[in-house]
Formats: structure tokens, sequence, C-alpha cells
């Protein structure tokens, strides 16, 4: 669907100097039948591409999903054949009611936590195009300082900031607003508080970046079309829900997209937290869970197809749509 | 490549036509522009405050800390934390770490992701879209799933605790969205350039080192930054990979550091969080602009 517009000036050009084309114009006859060297040109071009991709990404997946399928623990680590179990692994996992817990949880998290990232991410995008030079600037400065922390320095001042006896967020509850129960207490202890830090940290972090796309976006819609509905005398909400937005429905849907999918496989936060004190086998999600196995590859195998098949059905939405997107 | 703006010129005498019609509205927006960009400045000052904690109790002893009363201001601070950070050789240990994995997963991510985006945007050839597609999918998959059968091949190779090791996994994580982004701005730069300087008399190597490649270069350095955040900033992989202390790189040092003085001294903790901030964030202020035009510039264009 990009294929440039085959340019005018080319095509005197073209019989003369039979350079590989860009294969954008029309082929002429006479170039019909390219050198092999132009032909492979563009296959050689990805190979450099590929082969980290097959070796880092693709062989660790086919290995792991083969061992997903044999029973390869520890005595297989030491050279004792692995045995083909067919299904067993999946089997003994997904008639555990505590990894159905697991996936319930992650589930959730993931979808609350895109949810709310979307939802302040396209309020405060808005919000920057209709604020003066200056609020807008500094809007952008601050989700900027957000963003570009390091995720393990946001983890280690959120605990800080969580601490029981010296943190600040108790000190305002208790203090400023007189809960006087939250002195010195502790959030990581309980699973529901334990989810609901790890949910205000990641949308801390996930936002400034929905926040910049979409708002890049939104300069995108051109001024004409906003100008000719207001003429028509739609309201500044109207044209925001049913111009704007609709107009940058593509931004939308791929950040959205990832924003599920990043917040299913969140790893460091639940990770860095359960490490600060929480119980562990209560808060575990999908990503803690697999690493928690990792004594057993074959379950861990199993348990991250499993979670490659509930990413795949949460997207397979979007999948569907690109896949038409592209053949189009 | 810089298509985000609109072109505002178009849009004036619209604008001037309406002018009378809009002025009576206009006042009561003013008082709601103002309200808005109070809230504006509000929510910036949410998101700023965990940055500023870290760099203000950077600068507090133990003994103010752990006071009942949180102190809001750094005046009569100590740099004694950032003493303690940076003349503990552990750091400059995993600082020296984290430097060769970052070099080396940034050169090779930007030059296999650039002539791979070249190949896409600028050659029409069977497979091209399954490649694209190819691209997109393999961002799905969870590499929070993957890190174990990554952990055991690079075991079978004997390069865990390795720096070549860590940077095989990490250039396969940053290359598709690398890919993704460097083909927008390839796709940026029209064609047409290339063909006037080669109807001119320029190879079309030629045309392409002399016209086009200057023409990249905002996108080359997005693609390198992306991909120096990526790399620098990684937690789970380096935690799998890198088992050894030695071995370290900065993001599981300061996980160190926090474990080690979480109970006695906060201060020490978030000096070290600054000390690998600071650097990051200048470093991202400086380009950051380019980097989400690149992605949408990746997403609008096919």
């Amino acid at each position: 669907m990009s294929a440039p517009p085959a340019p005018a000036t080319t095509a005197p050009a073209a019989p003369r100097t039979p350079h590989p084309a860009t294969g954008s114009s029309p082929a002429t006859p006479r170039r019909r039948r390219r050198p092999l060297r132009s032909r492979l040109g563009p296959y050689l071009l990805l190979v450099p591409a590929l082969v980290p991709l097959a070796v880092g990404l693709g062989y660790p997946l086919v290995r792991q999903f083969v061992f997903s399928f044999q029973e390869y623990g520890l005595a297989q680590q030491f050279g004792r054949p692995a045995e083909w179990v067919g299904l067993d692994n999946y089997a003994t996992l997904l008639s555990d009611p505590y990894v159905w817990g697991v996936i319930a949880r992650s589930i959730a998290f993931c979808l609350v936590n895109a949810a709310l990232t979307m939802a302040l991410g396209i309020a405060l995008a808005v919000l920057m195009t209709k604020v003066g030079r200056g609020a807008r600037i500094t809007l952008q400065v601050g989700m900027l300082l957000a963003w570009g922390t390091p995720v393990l320095a946001t983890m280690t001042v959120w605990q800080w900031l969580f601490d029981s006896q010296y943190g600040v967020v108790n000190w305002v509850l208790a203090g400023p607003l007189g809960m006087e129960g939250q002195r010195g207490h502790s959030w990581l202890i309980e699973p529901l508080s334990f989810y609901a830090v790890a949910t205000v940290i990641v949308v801390w972090m996930s936002v400034p970046f929905v926040v910049f796309t979409v708002y890049a976006g939104l300069l995108q819609v051109p001024e004409e079309c906003m100008e000719a509905a207001q003429l028509d005398g739609a309201s500044s909400w109207q044209r925001l829900w049913g111009l704007a937005l609709p107009m940058i429905k593509p931004v939308l849907f791929v950040v959205a997209l990832l924003q599920v999918i990043w917040d299913l496989r969140v790893f460091t936060q639940i990770h860095v937290l359960q490490r600060a004190g929480a119980p562990t086998r209560e808060t575990h999600l999908l990503g803690t869970y697999i690493y928690s196995l990792s004594k057993e590859f074959s379950m861990a195998g199993a348990m991250a197809t499993i979670m490659l098949v509930i990413t795949l059905v949460l997207t397979t939405a979007y999948i569907r749509r690109m896949l038409r997107e592209e053949e189009a | 490549m810089t298509s985000v703006v609109p072109p505002p010129a178009t849009a004036v005498p619209a604008r001037a036509r309406e002018v009378p019609a809009r002025r009576r509205p206009r006042r009561r927006g003013t008082t709601t522009r103002r309200l808005l960009g109070v809230l504006a400045v509000l929510t910036a000052l949410v998101w700023v405050f965990p940055v500023y904690w870290m760099i203000n109790s950077a600068f507090l002893p133990t003994n103010r800390l752990r006071t009942p009363e949180p102190s809001f201001l750094p005046f009569g601070g100590t740099l004694s934390n950032f003493r303690r950070v940076l003349t503990d050789p552990s750091f400059y240990d995993a600082f020296r770490v984290s430097l060769a994995v970052t070099g080396l997963t940034l050169a090779a991510a930007i030059l296999f992701a650039f002539v791979a985006a070249l190949a896409i945007s600028r050659f029409r050839f069977r497979g091209r879209k399954s490649f694209i597609v190819t691209v997109l999918v393999v961002q799905m998959i969870p590499a929070e799933g993957l890190f174990i059968s990554q952990y055991q091949m690079l075991d079978t190779w004997q390069l865990v605790n390795s720096v070549v090791g860590l940077s095989i996994v990490y250039v396969a994580a940053v290359l598709p969205f690398t890919i993704w982004m460097l083909r927008g701005f390839v796709s940026g730069v029209p064609i047409e350039l290339e063909e006037a300087a080669m109807m001119d008399g320029l190879s079309r190597t030629g045309a392409f080192f002399r016209i086009t490649f200057p023409l990249l270069a905002p996108g080359l350095v997005a693609s390198g930054v992306y991909g120096f955040l990526q790399a620098w900033n990684e937690y789970t992989l380096a935690l799998v990979v890198m088992t050894d202390p030695a071995e370290r790189t900065l993001p599981l040092w300061l996980q160190g550091l926090v474990e080690a003085n979480r109970a006695t001294d906060w201060g020490v903790v978030m000096a070290g969080a600054a000390v690998i901030t600071v650097p990051v964030i200048l470093f991202f202020l400086f380009v950051q602009r380019r980097m989400s035009s690149g992605l949408v510039a990746g997403a609008v264009k096919g």
C-alpha cells in the first residue's frame, strides 16, 4: 500500500539505463529479466537481520516448544536422554487450580493496567493539544523524565516511596490526610495491595509512551478537517470524539496492542517487588511463575507455550487486521 | 520523516475568515484553557515527583531520612552518598560490563536493521510481506516466557556469563522494533531524490550514499537511542544470563545495592539510582522527539 507512485521522470530514462529497478514502476518488457545479482540483492540484505532473530528468538522458541512435550529436568541436564511424554506437562499444569489462579490474575492485571494506561494516556495527549505552550512543555518534560528513568531506578524509588516506616506515601496518608492506621503500613504483604502498588508503578511508567505517540498522531490530523467541522458547528468535544480520535485509530490500535502485550508479560516490576518482601506464591504472575519453574525445563516450556497462546488469543483481532492490511 | 507536523500555512486563511464569529466564545475559552493548563502542570508534578524524590533523598544523610517528618528539600545535604557509590569498585565493574554489552548490541542491531529496512522499503520482492509480518509478529512473542530456553541455549554454547551471549539475545530482542522504525524513516526519503541524482550521472550506490544516507542520519540516531536504552536498562535477561556477580550489568548492580542497604541506608540506594539515571535521562531528552515520530511514521506508512 506504500508503493510510491511511479514517478513520471523515470519513464523516459528507464529504457536507456536499465538500473536495478525499485519494482515500484511497472516493469517494461525489456527489463523483465533482471540480472541475478539484483534479484538476490534484497534477500542478501535481509540475511544479517534474520540470523540473530533465528538464533536469539526462533531457536529457543522451537526448542522450548519441543521440551514442553518431554520429560526434561535436572537428570537430563546431566546427559540422560529426555523422554517423550506427550501432553503430560500441559495436563499437570492445567489441572492445577493454582496455575489457573496465576493465569486469571495475569489477565486481570494486564487488562486493568492496559485500560488505565490508555485512558490516562489519551486524556493527557488531548490535554496537551488544549493547553498553552508553557503548560504543554511542562507536561512534556515531566513525562520525559518518567519515561527516561531506567526501570530498575524507577523500581528503587517507588520502593522507597512506599517504605513502611519512612516512606512518603505512608507519611502523607497518616499525617496531612489523617489516616492514622497507615502509619507503618506494609504495602506488599497483602496480594491486593501488592497489585495496587504494582499497578501504580506500571501505569506511571507506561503512560508517557502513550501520551507522546497519541499526541504525535493527533498533530497529524489535517487542520483543514478540524476547521471544516468547526465551520459546520461541531463543538470541540464532537470534533475530538467524532473526528480526531477516529482518524488516528490505527495509532491508538497499535499503542493499545503494545500495552496489552507488555502488561501481560510484566516481569521486572513484579519480581523486584517480590524481592522487596512480598509473599512470592500469592503474588506470582505468568512471567515470575515461569521464572520460578526454571529448574523444571519442560514445565517452564509448557507454561511459556500457554503464555504465548494467551498472548495470541488476546491479540488475534489485531493480527488478523494486520495481515489483511499487509495483503491489501 | 518529519511528517508529524502539519503544514500550518494552508490553515491560516480559514482561521482569519472566521475570527469575528468566534470572538465571544473565545473569552470563555481562555478560562477553560487556563484551568486545563493548571491541570496539566499538576499532572506533570505527579510524574516528576518520584524522580525528584530520588535526587532529593540522594543528597540527604541517613539521620535526615529516618525521621517521622520527611525533608522535602535537600538543604544542608551531603555528597557522602554519591562518594560511597562512586568509590565502590563493583560499580565500575558493572559499568564496564554494561558498556560492552550495550556497545556490541547497538553496533550489530543498527547495522543489521538498517540493511533490512533498506531491503523492505526500497525493493519489491517475493517474501517481502511475509518478512514484514514476521517482524511484527515476533514483537508479540513474550520474551518473558523465553528466557529459560534462551539460558539453556547459551549454556550449551558456554555463553552464560558472557558479554557476547547476552548481546546475542539483546540483538534479537531489539531488532524487530528497530527494523520497523528505520523502515518508516527510509520510506520517508522520496525515491525520486535518488533517481534524480542517478539521472545526473551518479551510480545507484553513489546516489544512495550521497543523497539518501545523510537524510537518514536522524533516523539512525533515533533507533540507536532506542537500542541503547533497551540494552542499558534491561533487567530480566541480564538476571537470567549473568549469574556471576563479577559479570553484573548496572541494573543488576543497583538491585544488589538495594538489597544490601534497604533496611539501613536509603540515601546510598538513591544515589546509586540517580547515578545510573541522570546520563540516561540527558541522552533521552536529547532525542526523544525523533523516536516517537519514527514510531508513528512506521505505523502509518505501509
